[in-house]
């Protein structure tokens, strides 16, 4: 080089500069993670309400009011200031709402009472107060202060109900034959094509299982009458800051004295919460209560969504990709089959509706319940047209997951297979479909994670905010495919968006909002070690 | 080969192309019983399409025309009547790459018969010891049937090939370059099993490896361009190739 100044490269301008492309990217990626970390906490945070018990204070106003309640939190003010405090005070019964915005300059005293209850009950939502006395089954009058007595009484009244539960389901088995008489003469009277001796035959049948009957029905229904009027009878009664309320113990479900709790036995309580939550029935338009029916339809509709899905999208991508040549008419399947996955999920709700329900319900429902029409059986929206059209939509999933599995088979298995003289279909279920398996599950999980939060096509196939009976009982034939279904999408939907009350429904909302969550979690975490597993025995050696 | 003594595998007039590519042009190849015959050539010559040509294994692949006729121990398998799970029973194939199944020895080597309807355990494990003996895996393997194949190493993986084919109990046995891709002593090892092989079993092995068709082959066969060039006794063809091409391919002046 003629000169011998060292050169200086210049630098390049920055978005030329590999480091901003770095940055950016590494940017992008925070912020994703952000969002997700933040989603996870607002869901979780909010649930956590539900399930953990909050302090119960007692305010005295500057009026000279006092009101007992839990601080849910502070509302935003207009003018820039402090909010006042919203309190859910619970005891629906006395003011029909059961939170109440108090002006935080207005509060004089505020204290946590030791004796503060917070009861849960079947009906009327929660009620809060501080204890005052309780009256049990035989009527006396428990004090205050003596709590084995109390928790005496209460066990007794609890018992009492579940004898009571006990009894009204012995009375409807005993009573089921009548039942069922009345109706088939229920039918027979409304169907036009039945003859006037038949139409005898049938009440006669009923009159006499009615007076067989008699005898074992009166004494139930006495038995039933005399605890009622037991139940009735017993109450706790609380200090509500403005009266004294009754809360009937046939209402009960779960006493707790909320300002006695230790971290402990919070905690304990908190997991008491989450199992009724997660294992009993929906109250109060689905605002209090548990998830178990929606649980139960989500699981069940997955399962049937997955047994109509699987066979069907597997057989359809092996021929895919194991036997249809490479001609314009595979072309046009394969398009036609990603394509589907891009469709609007509503889309698929109304082909459902108009091939499943009417189309095919309503076929099923002339030639096999013609008895019924005109309500419909298998013609109106239930959990197996639901679980089809779920199925139809998520073909293309597995189809697609199923040929990527298949692709992944080394070629050289299927020569070698062919080589040692098995024959094609041998060559698949031996070899090639054993080591498609991961892709083949992975299939299945991203059609499950699908269908379990999918709610457009649900809604016009068979969900419903409260369905009456669960889709599996013990009445023959026990698993009842036509029945409406609750589904935890649509229910996180509904409690949310349409229910009456939405300060009580909140914490429901967010609570089932992370359980739908959860549940997608572990399936897919359960996908991802069962793959792993399946791979770990058809590693292929390099080399 | 003496003049008389029918070939076990014979081809007439066999052309074949793959789509408007011509990969065999009118190959008349007759090969003797009892014996290895080595195929060799340039890369790209056709060597592995001819093999595949006597189990049909072609047939997996689209656009393939096939014309001349193909003779299996004096049967046309080119017709269309033709069994191709009982033709591929009968001439068992050991690929290039080692491709055991992902599955344990055991299963691996009985592949073969169970895929034929043998049930009985006592039989398969009578067929699997007896394969694995014949291709000398199994005083190395013996312990521990159940253990995946993936887990032995290359040239056991290639052996195990050899001992799944023998499992079929064929007449004939093709391999395509079974050592291109192993070691030289696992490579020793698979020509010693294929020397001892050659009592029962017709042997013809494709191979780039010159050294090797002259240490196993009785018998060599040199394609070039689809064509075959030359075919005689691997000695004399060694030492003294009839046409120029053979020797100028022999003595490396190409390929």
């Amino acid at each position: 080089m003629p000169d011998s100044e060292p050169r200086v490269l210049p630098r390049p301008p920055l978005l030329a500069h590999g480091g901003a492309g770095v940055l950016t990217t590494a940017l992008a990626t925070l912020l994703v993670l952000l969002m997700l970390a933040v989603l996870l906490w607002v869901v979780a945070a909010n649930a956590a309400v539900w399930f953990w018990p909050a302090p119960v204070w007692e305010l005295e106003l500057a009026d000279g009011s006092r009101v007992v309640g839990e601080i849910v939190r502070r509302e935003p003010a207009r003018d820039g200031g402090l909010g006042p405090l919203l309190l859910k005070v619970g005891n629906r019964e006395l003011g029909g709402d059961d939170h109440l915005a108090v002006d935080e300059a207005a509060i004089i005293v505020r204290r946590r009472p030791q004796d503060a209850v917070a009861i849960e009950r079947s009906v009327g939502g929660e009620a809060l107060g501080r204890f005052l006395s309780c009256r049990s089954l035989e009527g006396e009058a428990v004090p205050p202060g003596d709590d084995q007595a109390l928790a005496a009484a209460l066990a007794a009244a609890a018992a009492e109900r579940r004898a009571l539960r006990r009894e009204r389901a012995r009375h409807a088995r005993v009573r089921r034959p009548l039942t069922e008489a009345e109706h088939a003469f229920e039918r027979l009277r409304r169907s036009s094509a039945a003859d006037a001796h038949d139409l005898a035959d049938a009440e006669r049948a009923a009159a006499t299982l009615r007076e067989q009957l008699r005898p074992r029905l009166e004494t139930l229904e006495a038995a039933i009458r005399e605890r009622e009027r037991r139940l009735a009878g017993a109450a706790v009664i609380l200090d509500t800051g403005a009266v004294s309320l009754e809360v009937g113990m046939a209402t009960v479900e779960r006493l707790t004295w909320s300002n006695r709790l230790g971290p402990l036995q919070r905690a304990l309580h908190a997991a008491g919460s989450a199992l009724r939550f997660l294992f009993s029935a929906p109250r109060e338009a689905n605002t209090e209560g548990g998830v178990f029916p929606a649980l139960f339809g989500t699981v069940l509709m997955v399962l049937l969504m997955s047994v109509a899905v699987m066979p069907l999208g597997v057989l359809a991508a092996v021929y895919l990709h194991e036997y249809a040549g490479d001609g314009p008419l595979q072309w046009v399947a394969d398009r036609a089959i990603h394509n589907l996955a891009g469709v609007p999920s509503i889309v698929f709700g109304m082909f459902g509706l108009a091939f499943f329900v009417y189309g095919v319900g309503g076929a099923v429902d002339r030639s096999l319940f013609a008895d019924e029409l005109p309500s419909p059986t298998f013609g109106t929206g239930g959990i197996l047209w639901a679980s089809l059209t779920l199925a139809v939509l998520t073909i293309p999933v597995v189809v697609v997951a199923t040929r990527e599995g298949l692709q992944a088979v080394p070629s050289s298995w299927r020569e070698g297979a062919r080589a040692l003289g098995a024959n094609r279909l041998q060559t698949l279920l031996q070899i090639v479909l054993p080591a498609a398996l991961p892709g083949i599950l992975t299939g299945l999980i991203l059609a499950i994670s699908r269908a379990a939060g999918e709610v457009a096509p649900l809604m016009l196939t068979g969900a419903v905010k409260l369905a009456p009976a669960l889709p599996v009982d013990g009445e023959p034939p026990f698993l009842h495919l036509h029945r409406k279904f609750m589904h935890l999408s649509f229910h996180v939907y509904d409690v949310s968006m349409q229910s009456p009350n939405i300060e009580a429904a909140k914490p429901m909302a967010f609570a089932s909002t992370l359980l739908l969550l959860v549940l997608v979690v572990v399936v897919n975490l359960t996908a991802i070690l069962v793959r792993r597993r399946v791979r770990a025995a058809y590693r292929v050696l390099e080399g | 080969m003496t003049q008389g003594d029918d070939p076990v595998l014979e081809t007439r007039e066999l052309s074949l192309h793959y789509g408007p590519v011509r990969a065999l042009a009118e190959v008349d190849l007759r090969v003797p019983g009892r014996r290895i015959t080595a195929v060799i050539g340039p890369s790209g010559c056709g060597k592995t399409t001819l093999l595949r040509c006597f189990n049909r294994m072609n047939d997996a692949y689209p656009k393939v025309r096939v014309s001349g006729r193909v003779f299996v121990e004096g049967v046309d398998v080119t017709t269309s009547e033709v069994d191709l799970e009982s033709l591929r029973k009968r001439v068992g194939m050991v690929f290039q790459k080692s491709n055991p199944f992902p599955m344990s020895i055991r299963r691996n080597v009985t592949f073969g018969p169970r895929m034929s309807g043998v049930r009985d355990p006592a039989r398969l494990a009578e067929i699997a010891e007896h394969s694995l003996r014949l291709a000398d895996l199994w005083a190395e393997v013996s312990h521990r049937l159940d253990e995946s194949a993936l887990d032995l190493s290359g040239g056991q993986q290639q052996r195990l090939c050899i001992a799944r084919a023998l499992a079929n109990e064929p007449d004939i046995l093709l391999l395509d370059e079974p050592a291109s891709s192993l070691d030289p002593i696992s490579t020793a090892k698979i020509e010693d099993t294929l020397v001892r092989l050659k009592e029962r079993y017709t042997i013809v092995i494709v191979t780039h490896n010159l050294q090797q068709a002259a240490r196993v082959a009785d018998f060599t066969a040199f394609l070039m361009a689809g064509r075959l060039v030359e075919f005689g006794a691997t000695a004399r063809m060694f030492t003294n190739p009839r046409e120029k091409l053979s020797e100028d391919y022999i003595t490396g002046r190409f390929g």
